[in-house]
């Protein structure tokens, strides 16, 4: 197989990972929400979040039309609210991606992110996953979101992972590539960082924590610990890789919190939705609950912006 | 980390916490018999906010006049109602003063950061609540003394002069009195003449909680006072923390008495990162234990030694995470490093990193904009530091850490213990073994692992060699406070 590798051996050595204390990582995620986030740097942090969603509908009871609607509030968040910007991505399943690219049009600034690979489970063989990435990509998509196979990580098996990954990668062609790792199926932080490290090492352009289908999502120490792992990885190789929280994050007040671990852990360069995003369907009416209300100065009801 | 910014730097507003629902008077008396006494002299000093040099309000100068008040106020009530009572009742005070601590808590941490300089997010998140849990904790052994020294009889040793620093002046204080009077012991507490006003606000709480008058004095002043204190004749305990200097000065003024004494002295802690440690969370452990309070914490870890095939990644991690903190207005919810206490401590600190330079070490501080008046010092490392380099044998008491390589376990055991001081150390290593190993062979009274700067009620704390003698905290605590005899 090709190597898509960069800078970087062909295959993970388990042992390069190193050792995450849990109680330091809860300690230090614990600082970042001590962070007081007021004025100017609030409202320019909503404008940044908004502009990192991944605006997201999975569901079994996805339509075309609830698709084409995502796609609409995607680029035109609140209206009334001049100047807001657009989200980064919608994301929807392989089925939909024709039905987005249609609704976006061919040179939207916002990207479709599609998951492939036997999302949510990854239960399926390479070969069906790689079919389900090309065409995914071949119907307009721009990123691939796609599961990592646990069952496999957890029996040690890394270099199956590093190799499917790498395949994925190859089949994505110019789509960018999100490497979901389910950390809440991981046990523990120090595999958090392995996977982490596996993904980095295999292409991955995002790591991205979880699929949203199971109750342990996104948390801000499974975050941080992935933040590591792509500063390691900047540190090495001077390659900046992206970062996907999902799940579970709901709240503008924690988005801001997410941010300020960016910055003080990556840099603000990182802070820009192109190496970081938030997976979402909820967060961002709550954030532009909170622009409304920095603008207006009083808080508006839930039900004057639009739920999609 | 890339030159090109692709994103604004997204710097945080100011948050300051408010200081307008503070109640400070603009004169403090003596507390000496439940009752705001004026010096005899009628002399007052000033106490200033570091972080901006302005004066914040006066405070009696303690005469040895005031001080044989305070002592026979505090001998009064050892013989009065204080020495009878049970120790159920005394327990319920303590419970009192507890709560009200958590009542008050914002004001006091307030006070504490105008008064200090430390950033309101360390006074709130941890001076305060910890000086409330040491209320708490000890409150719990008021009545269980028998439990806790099984098979002796247990007695209080009468009246206690205590004399306390100025880097944690209201969790000191909390550090001093809860166990004196958990034990039946009254008190005469002289609080540092640079941060007077939180131990002063604790009198106002204490009357407030309805403890009999004379049980806690509160003298202010300076060394002199402290010194009326020590060689006062009718004063069974010396509690002093603060530095060996004065410590030993105050053991050789002991030496023909009875009087019993307990030191906490300096320290030049070691902080030790093992090349199989967790990198990152060593960094905040070096970061936490080198900065937090703007290095003046006597159990600081102020040596740095990271063994040298870590020490590239160490350093640069290191740096990486001193860019990310901000100096300046400690009332700021966003300031991580405060201002430095007084003036004259940062002469001291300015003096010692010119010593570092002279003496070869390569020295490094973040880039950050300091506010105009006040005391400020950047954090501050020096690596390239020799082990006979003045900033690795002497204590600092600010934000300047001295690192040092090794190679082998031997090489930096034999260098940790290499100091007069031996307080606190710190291992950072993610193998059990080689953990205690090293945590064993280090001659300190407090060593942690995987972490540094804990501290909690019932965890002993006290040092080795010139660090000082008898532990506060835990039962050690306790017995410091009694006359045991087994029965």
């Amino acid at each position: 197989m090709k190597s898509h590798t960069k800078n970087t051996p062909a295959r993970y050595i388990p042992s390069s990972s190193p050792p995450v204390d849990q109680v330091g990582i809860a300690e230090r995620a614990a600082r970042f929400t001590t962070r007081s986030i007021k004025d100017t740097t609030k409202r320019a942090g909503l404008n940044m979040v908004l502009n990192m969603i991944d605006l997201t509908t999975l569901e079994g009871a996805d339509t075309p039309n609830k698709v084409r609607q995502l796609c609409y509030k995607s680029c035109h968040l609140h209206d009334s609210i001049p100047g807001l910007p657009t989200t980064a991505a919608v994301c929807v399943y392989p089925t939909f991606v024709k039905i987005a690219r249609t609704a976006l049009g061919p040179h939207s600034k916002v990207n479709i992110a599609s998951v492939a690979t036997a999302f949510p489970s990854g239960h399926a063989t390479l070969k069906q996953k790689l079919e389900e990435t090309t065409q995914a990509v071949g119907d307009g998509a721009d990123e691939i979101d796609m599961v990592i196979s646990r069952g496999k990580f957890l029996s040690g098996d890394y270099n199956y992972v590093f190799d499917e990954i790498a395949a994925v990668k190859e089949a994505c062609g110019k789509a960018r590539l999100k490497v979901i790792l389910e950390t809440g199926e991981l046990g523990t932080l120090d595999n958090v960082r392995r996977a982490s490290d596996i993904a980095i090492h295999a292409g991955g352009d995002f790591i991205k924590t979880s699929t949203g289908k199971i109750a342990s999502a996104a948390t801000i120490p499974v975050t941080l610990v992935m933040l590591l792992a792509i500063r390691d990885h900047y540190f090495k190789t001077g390659e900046m890789v992206g970062m996907k929280p999902a799940g579970g994050i709901s709240k503008s007040k924690l988005a801001l919190h997410y941010l300020v671990m960016v910055k003080e852990t990556l840099g603000p360069e990182w802070l820009d939705n192109r190496w970081f995003r938030f997976g979402a369907s909820s967060l961002a009416n709550d954030v532009l609950m909170q622009v409304a209300k920095l603008e207006s100065g009083h808080y508006q009801a839930a039900q004057y912006f639009s739920k999609d | 980390m890339p030159k090109k910014k692709s994103a604004p730097d997204w710097n945080y507003a100011p948050a300051p916490e408010s200081s307008s629902q503070v109640n400070l008077a603009k004169r403090y008396d003596h507390f000496i018999g439940g009752k705001w006494t004026p010096p005899s002299n009628q002399s007052y000093f000033t106490s200033t906010n570091p972080a901006t040099g302005k004066k914040i309000a006066e405070v009696a100068d303690g005469s040895p006049t005031d001080v044989e008040a305070a002592v026979k106020a505090a001998r009064a009530a050892y013989k009065g109602s204080w020495g009878k009572m049970s120790g159920r009742e005394r327990g319920k005070y303590l419970y009192r003063i507890a709560r009200l601590i958590q009542e008050r808590a914002r004001e006091f941490a307030i006070i504490e950061t105008l008064d200090g300089g430390k950033p309101i997010r360390e006074a709130r998140d941890i001076d305060i609540p910890l000086a409330a849990n040491h209320f708490f904790y000890h409150a719990g052994w008021a009545d269980k003394l028998d439990y806790a020294f099984p098979n002796q009889k247990t007695a209080p040793l009468g009246v206690a002069g205590q004399i306390i620093p100025w880097n944690f002046p209201f969790l000191m204080a909390a550090w001093k009195i809860a166990p004196a009077l958990a034990t039946g012991n009254t008190v005469v507490l002289k609080p540092a003449e640079t941060t007077p006003l939180t131990a002063l606000k604790l009198a106002e709480l204490i009357a407030d909680a309805g403890l009999p008058d004379g049980v806690v004095n509160i003298v202010t002043g300076a060394g002199e006072t402290g010194a009326a204190i020590v060689n006062h004749g009718d004063i069974d305990k010396i509690a002093f923390t603060g530095s060996t200097a004065v410590g030993k000065l105050i053991q050789k003024s002991l030496a023909h008495t009875e009087k019993r004494l307990t030191l906490e002295l300096g320290g030049k802690a070691a902080n030790i990162i093992l090349d199989d440690a967790p990198i990152d969370q060593a960094v905040e452990g070096i970061v936490n234990g080198i900065y937090f309070n703007q290095g003046h914490v006597c159990c600081a870890g102020s040596r740095l030694f990271v063994q040298e095939n870590v020490f590239d990644e160490v350093m640069w991690k290191l740096k990486r995470r001193m860019d990310s903190l901000i100096v300046g207005d400690p009332l700021d919810k966003n300031t991580d490093i405060g201002a430095i206490n007084s003036k004259a401590q940062l002469k001291t600190i300015q003096r010692y990193i010119k010593a570092g330079i002279k003496d070869g070490g390569e020295i490094y501080q973040p880039s950050c904009d300091l506010p105009a008046k006040g005391n400020w010092c950047l954090p501050t490392v020096f690596t390239n530091v020799a082990q006979s380099s003045i900033i690795a044998q002497e204590e600092i008491f600010g934000p300047v850490l001295a690192v040092q390589t090794f190679r082998t376990v031997p090489e930096v055991i034999e260098k940790a213990n290499n100091t007069p001081y031996g307080l606190s150390a710190g291992v950072w290593s993610d193998k059990g073994a080689r953990l205690f190993q090293l945590t064993k062979s280090l001659q300190a009274g407090v060593v942690w692992g995987n972490t540094f700067n804990q501290f909690d009620p019932t965890s002993p704390f006290g040092g080795f060699k010139e660090s000082g003698y008898g532990r506060e905290g835990g039962l050690h605590g306790l017995a410091a406070y009694l006359n045991l005899e087994f029965s």
